[in-house]
């Protein structure tokens, strides 16, 4: 059986990748991660703007205060150095490469086209074999249309592509007017790869004393649908891979990407969940069914469910949206069926 | 600036190995066992004694051999002493130290006129060796002026005056001469300004027929006439040299950006430079000048600019509280940040500085920073702008080298704190210049802005006539006649210097707002009070004077205000933090809510002084109990407006303590933070109530501030016995029931102490003091008023240097409490890491993290049995801190209360302290609990914990400090270690404490 498939130019021995979450904070959890089974790893993402408020607040604090009273000019001992800059992300991935034989893909979130740029090209030198664009931004300003906000998108891609040789993923949300003609043009710009999607993590409100909170929530399968049918519509039509990241968590999750045309299935939520060693359940529970179905390869199964394959293309188009409203309508004893 | 620093192989070349290795013999090795340090007997101690004087006779040749091998290392002489100013001088001052440079700059200047003066610089003070320093006198000497920086009361003159003396008058005896006359004198104590003014002052002196011996110079002394008279406009500083004063704000960066300067004039040009930089005493809006001087030679001038060219006034509040362009001569530059537009700036300038600028043809230039900050998200740091405008005006470099220097010295500054940082700054260079204006100055002043007076005509007269002139930074100039002859000062003069340093302040919402006081509570500076009061007062009430219905129960028909004063808020938000009640409509809104104070300053300063009037609920008052939050608010704070810092989580403490007890405590203070804020001049905080009772005070050291407590409360002890007799002996003549009642009361609460208090009036009112045992009772009587004594510091004091005392004195079983201000750190000195700084935290001598546990103060204070202890932090549980300071009042006994105090030198937003406190308690890094031998009489177990177990991880609580945060950035892997460790030492810690809680008695 050949589990092989092949990620923007890059030969991974299956289709299962951790995605960016804390797990790959520390090189112990990477090597579990690979020993684990999975054929490549997406390091934590670099946050451009972490590492400035970072800058900015060790200077706030080391300065607040200081030279307003004679006998205490300052508050704290003068350190040599401070590792606030990329260096720590960049040793990890140097780390990673080192004990590791599977790609490392890093994952980069910019907010200058400057640090976009130097990040990037830093992430490539510490070793890494791609690269993803965790373009996490919530358009907010009432005066910018989308086309401004696409255009943004595209600037970072064809900026970050031109500064560095390996390939690079773009992990998008799915907040675009036009999905399909997004894609397309960030292929164009020159994406390897498209990661679907990003998932934003939303404010909670806390009741009992009024705030906004950070609220995390783990994913599930049933989120797998949106990048499934986009990946669906999209196999074939943009010259780009696909990544499959919202709601894989088990093996029939990951089965289904492929078959939609994914040429990987990313997971974070299910290994935060559970462990890292799900990966090898994941991907004993993906041989099995590929041998219970007598399937030999990856390659065969991916795209074989994509629009352009299925017998009823329109099934992923607005029919299909009808069926399912009309799916939840009530019993006469208002009970769902 | 130009400082040539020995090389390592010079510093190696002056050590004699074989002496280092005769030294290392010498010391003790029980491989060749002696010993040292026999208690000796008169029999032999004096002989032994003598057996170092070989020694001290040879040293003075042994020192001018390694001046001479020095010099031929480095080129530097110097003899033990140095003789500088005319060969054939006639008047030769002596002294050593800094002061040497200014008296030499003087005597070359007067020498160059043909003035025969010179001076003996001493560089080997002792053993002083006479021989050497006849050599250097000249033999024209007629008159020898000593002059030294310390006094010696009660001695026939200083130490260096008796040695000279000596010296002379041994010498011209044995050589059979006619001495020298030698007069001396005291200059500069507490580095008070000497300046060539004051040299000159000496020379003329000793130039008259007959001198003043045992003079002063520099202050006025009005009441023994020691002081000199000298020239203050005399000026000798040479016209090449730029002489910059910048008067700044210690959040400003001024001084930091100063430092740069001379950093950058020093280092990279080949020009010389000095720098001196003068703090007031407040932490919270603290001033700063500072005096900067380039020029192309050596800088000898070792005192303030008398004189200056150049003048930045970087805060435009100053304009009106200072006299800033004093020293502004002929054509000085004058720089100033003001928040007007260049078209606007002039006509918002006071009358006087107009009058100054035409009159001495200032030129004017004007930025307006801290809008430049602002859209540059440098906060309230305007000193990258500001010394970018000191380069490009001073022309104390050409304008681009200028600006690559102070881009070199930003990055040399911040490029380790990150890419950010350092963009940031040369934003903030690159912005400046267009935002740089000359104004064109008119030829008439126009302005109608008066300056106001220091303080209000209401002050009393010390505070006029004393205080007042500090304030204005006039101090030098007030005479002896005006100081206190024993150190004792006025309390309560905090309220007249208003600083208004807060941009924007607390606004009380009478809608929102629940009356539950934990504002008022906070409150570092007692700038927000609550009174509740009849409406019938509010009669004569300004039109925006804010009150609503009282929420009391029992007490509706009572009106209820919440007043900030304004003029004294520093701004700290902590008040806006702690408010628990958000408008239902629009939860950003609070029932306070920090707005503007510049707009409302006036309407509120009325609003205040009419607060003030309204009568203040006293302690004893029957219908209230004040013994939780929501009614201590009511009680008059008798510590206000200190120097302390915004947000400072130690004052709350102190507060509380005036409010509680204020009427009836003395206050042993160890020096620290809150003997800064609390006993700094030239305004105090400590103050007083209605009846003229409050706080009274005194500071002693770290060393035996808790035994100087102890002595206090010894002291009242003895006075209570012995009136207490008197009461007895003179029963018939006092009444009966009187001296029953004297003798009996219970003085547990402050009802029950108002009530002796009446007792004791009677008494006064009753007696006669014609007997001299009556006499002392009527001089006693006081005390027969429960009084008690506090002794209160930080944890430098109380773990550490103190910690010797304090347990004595916890030991005494005497009725004294304790309050130790916990920061973890020395935060008054900067950050030193005491017995108290927890593992894992960054501070200076622990710069990898702490490696060991904080002490368990609490712990050791409980195994006497009969201390009352309490672990407190106002943040987590307010109530509990006031039970505690109750009960540790009530304990008859010794009290200790340790509260947790956040602090500047944690590197946290000081207006999160209180969350800071309250996720200390809930990580279980802070326990809350009190342990009141008391109730072991019931039977129950004295320990008591309030808090719950630890609920939050550890690190949720560190890493929002920057003490823990900085090692994660410079050490990680060390920072996760000590972080398991730290963990795993809360765990332990708490479930010491929950088995000891849970013990039956």
């Amino acid at each position: 059986m050949n589990l092989t498939t092949n990620y923007m130019g890059l030969t991974l021995k299956n289709p299962i990748v951790p995605s960016a979450s804390p797990l790959s904070e520390n090189v112990d959890n990477i090597c579990r991660m690979e020993d684990a089974g999975a054929a490549a790893v997406v390091i934590y993402s670099l946050f451009e703007e972490q590492i400035m408020w970072q800058s900015q607040q060790l200077d706030h604090y080391l300065s607040y205060g200081t030279n307003s009273f004679a006998e205490a000019l300052n508050y704290f001992p003068e350190m040599d150095t401070f590792k606030i800059g990329p260096e720590g992300y960049l040793e990890l991935i140097h780390k990673a490469k080192m004990v590791t034989e599977i790609p490392i893909i890093g994952s980069l979130n910019g907010v200058s086209t400057g640090g976009w740029i130097d990040y990037a090209k830093k992430i490539e030198q510490a070793g890494a074999d791609a690269l993803e664009l965790n373009i996490y931004y919530i358009p907010t300003d009432i005066h910018m249309s989308g086309t401004e906000v696409e255009q943004m998108y595209l600037n970072v891609v064809r900026d970050v592509k031109q500064s560095i040789s390996i390939p690079i993923a773009v992990k998008v949300s799915p907040y675009f007017s036009a999905t399909a003609n997004m894609m397309h043009r960030l292929a164009e710009a020159g994406a390897n790869g498209l990661v679907l999607f990003n998932r934003f993590y939303q404010p909670d409100f806390d009741l009992e004393n009024l705030d906004v909170v950070p609220h995390l929530v783990l994913s599930n399968s049933s989120e797998m649908r949106l990048p499934l049918r986009w990946v669906a519509i999209l196999y074939d039509k943009v010259a780009a891979d696909f990544a499959i990241t919202s709601g894989v968590h088990s093996h029939e999750d990951v089965i289904k990407g492929l078959m939609a045309g994914a040429k990987v299935t990313m997971l974070a939520s299910e290994l935060l969940r559970h462990g890292i060693p799900r990966i090898g359940e994941i991907l004993a529970g993906m041989t099995d069914w590929m041998e219970q179905y007598e399937y030999q390869s990856v390659a065969q199964m991916q795209g074989s469910m994509s629009q352009k394959n299925v017998a009823e293309p329109a099934a992923f188009e607005r029919a299909n949206y009808m069926k399912v409203l009309h799916s939840w309508r009530p019993d006469p004893t208002g009970q769902l069926i | 600036m130009k400082v040539d620093k020995f090389s390592e192989e010079v510093i190696r070349a002056m050590i004699d190995d074989d002496h280092v290795r005769a030294h290392r013999a010498r010391g003790l090795s029980p491989d060749r066992p002696a010993m040292r340090g026999t208690a000796q007997n008169p029999d032999v101690y004096f002989q032994a004694r003598e057996t170092v004087n070989s020694f001290y006779e040879a040293i003075p040749e042994i020192v001018q051999g390694q001046m001479d091998k020095m010099a031929g290392l480095v080129g530097r002489q110097y003899h033990l002493f140095d003789y500088v100013g005319a060969p054939d001088a006639e008047r030769v001052v002596v002294l050593m130290g800094s002061g040497c440079e200014t008296a030499e700059e003087t005597i070359n200047y007067l020498v160059e006129r043909g003035e025969k003066v010179g001076m003996v610089k001493v560089r080997l003070y002792r053993p002083f060796s006479l021989e050497h320093f006849v050599a250097a006198l000249p033999a024209t000497t007629k008159i020898v002026g000593v002059l030294d920086r310390t006094k010696e009361p009660g001695s026939l003159g200083e130490p260096l005056y008796l040695d000279v003396m000596s010296c002379v008058s041994e010498h011209f005896a044995n050589i059979g001469k006619v001495a020298p006359r030698v007069i001396g004198g005291r200059y500069g104590l507490s580095s008070k300004e000497f300046t060539p003014s004051m040299v000159k002052g000496v020379f003329d002196e000793m130039a008259k027929a007959a001198p003043k011996n045992h003079f002063t110079i520099g202050i006025i002394d009005d009441v023994t006439h020691t002081s000199l008279d000298y020239d203050l406009d005399f000026n000798i500083e040479p016209n090449n040299v730029v002489r910059a004063v910048f008067w700044g704000l210690g959040s400003d960066g001024t001084v930091g950006a100063n430092k740069n300067s001379i950093k950058i004039i020093g280092e990279e040009t080949d020009n010389y430079a000095q720098g001196y930089f003068v703090y007031d005493s407040k932490k919270a809006g603290a001033r700063t000048i500072s005096h900067l001087r380039f020029g192309p030679k050596p800088i000898h001038s070792t005192y303030l600019i008398q004189q200056a060219n150049f003048i930045a006034v970087h805060q435009v509040n100053f304009l009106e509280r200072y006299n800033v362009l004093d020293t502004a001569v002929d054509g000085t530059i004058f720089l100033l940040n003001s928040p007007f537009k260049a078209d606007e700036v002039w006509d918002n300038l006071p009358r006087s500085i107009q009058e100054t600028i035409i009159a001495k043809h200032i030129k004017f230039y004007m930025i307006d920073a801290h809008t430049v900050a602002r859209e540059l998200n440098l906060g309230a740091r305007t000193n990258t702008i500001m010394q970018t405008c000191f380069f490009a005006i001073s022309g104390v470099l050409p304008q681009e080298e200028a600006i690559t220097q102070i881009k070199k010295a930003i990055y040399k500054s911040y490029g380790k704190r990150g890419e950010a940082v350092v963009r940031q700054n040369y934003a903030a260079v690159d912005a400046t210049l267009a935002n740089l204006h000359e104004i064109k100055v008119p030829s008439a002043a126009t302005s109608k802005i008066e300056l106001p007076p220091t303080v209000r005509e209401d002050a009393p007269d010390f505070v006029q006539n004393i205080t007042a002139k500090m304030m204005a930074g006039m101090g030098d100039f007030l005479p002896v006649s005006a100081m206190p002859i024993d150190g004792t000062y006025p309390t309560g003069t905090t309220q007249w210097e208003k600083r208004n340093l807060a941009l924007e302040v607390p606004v009380w919402d009478t809608d929102l707002c629940i009356q539950c006081g934990k504002c008022v509570l906070v409150c570092p500076h007692a700038v927000i009070r609550s009174k509740m009061y009849d409406s019938g007062l509010l009669a004569d009430a300004p039109d925006t004077f804010k009150h609503t219905e009282a929420r009391w129960k029992g007490l509706q028909e009572q009106v209820y205000t919440l007043q900030v004063a304004v003029e004294d808020c520093t701004g700290c938000r902590l008040c806006v933090e702690v408010c628990p009640v958000k408008d239902k409509s629009n939860v950003s809104r609070k029932a306070i809510n920090m707005e503007a104070q510049p707009p409302i300053r006036e309407a509120e300063s009325k609003n205040w002084d009419f607060f003030l009037k309204l009568p203040d609920i006293e302690a004893a008052n029957a219908e209230l109990q004040f013994n939780n939050v929501k009614n201590v608010q009511l009680l008059q704070p008798l510590f206000e407006f200190s120097g302390a810092c915004a947000g400072c989580g130690e004052t709350p403490y102190l507060k509380l303590l005036s409010q509680l007890f204020g009427d009836r405590a003395v206050i042993a203070n160890a020096t620290g933070c809150s003997s800064i804020y609390g006993g700094n001049l030239p305004t105090t905080p400590w103050s007083k109530n209605s009846a003229g009772r409050g706080p009274a005070w005194s500071n002693s050291l770290f060393e035996d501030n808790a035994e100087f407590g102890l002595g206090m409360r010894m002291t009242l002890d003895k006075q209570v016995l012995y009136a207490r007799e008197l009461v007895s002996r003179f029963r018939n003549e006092i009444g009966e029931e009187l001296a029953d009642g004297l003798l009996n009361a219970n003085q547990s609460d402050s009802a029950a102490v108002e009530a002796q208090r009446q007792r004791v009036a009677e008494l006064k009112a009753k007696v006669t003091s014609t007997d001299s045992a009556m006499k002392d009772l009527l001089s006693l009587a006081d005390v027969l008023v429960r009084k008690n004594v506090w002794i209160v510091g930080g944890d430098g004091w109380a773990y550490d240097i103190g910690f010797g005392g304090l347990d004595h004195v916890l030991a005494s079983g005497r009725n004294i409490n304790i309050v130790v201000l916990d920061t973890e750190v020395y935060s008054n000195t900067g950050g030193q890491a005491s017995k108290s700084t927890p593992i894992g935290a960054v501070a200076k001598f622990a710069m990898g993290g702490k490696a060991t546990h904080k002490k368990d103060l609490g712990m050791i204070a409980m195994s006497y049995g009969n201390v009352y202890v309490a672990q407190v932090a106002m943040g987590a549980n307010d109530a509990q801190v006031v039970k505690a300071f109750i009960e540790a009042e009530a304990h008859d006994g010794p009290s200790i209360i340790i509260a947790y105090s956040h602090c500047i030198a944690h590197g946290i937003d000081m207006a999160k302290g209180l969350t800071q406190q309250r996720l200390a308690v809930e990580t279980g890094h802070w326990l809350l609990y009190r342990y009141n031998p008391s109730l072991r009489i019931e039977s129950k177990n004295p320990l008591q914990l309030d808090c719950k177990a630890p609920k939050l991880p550890l690190r949720d609580y560190l890493y929002n400090e920057n003490r823990y945060r900085m090692l994660v950035q410079s050490n990680p892997e060390a920072a996760a270690a000590f972080l398991i460790q730290a963990q795993d030492g809360v765990k332990a810690h708490w479930h010491k404490y929950e088995q000891l809680a849970a013990q039956d008695s």
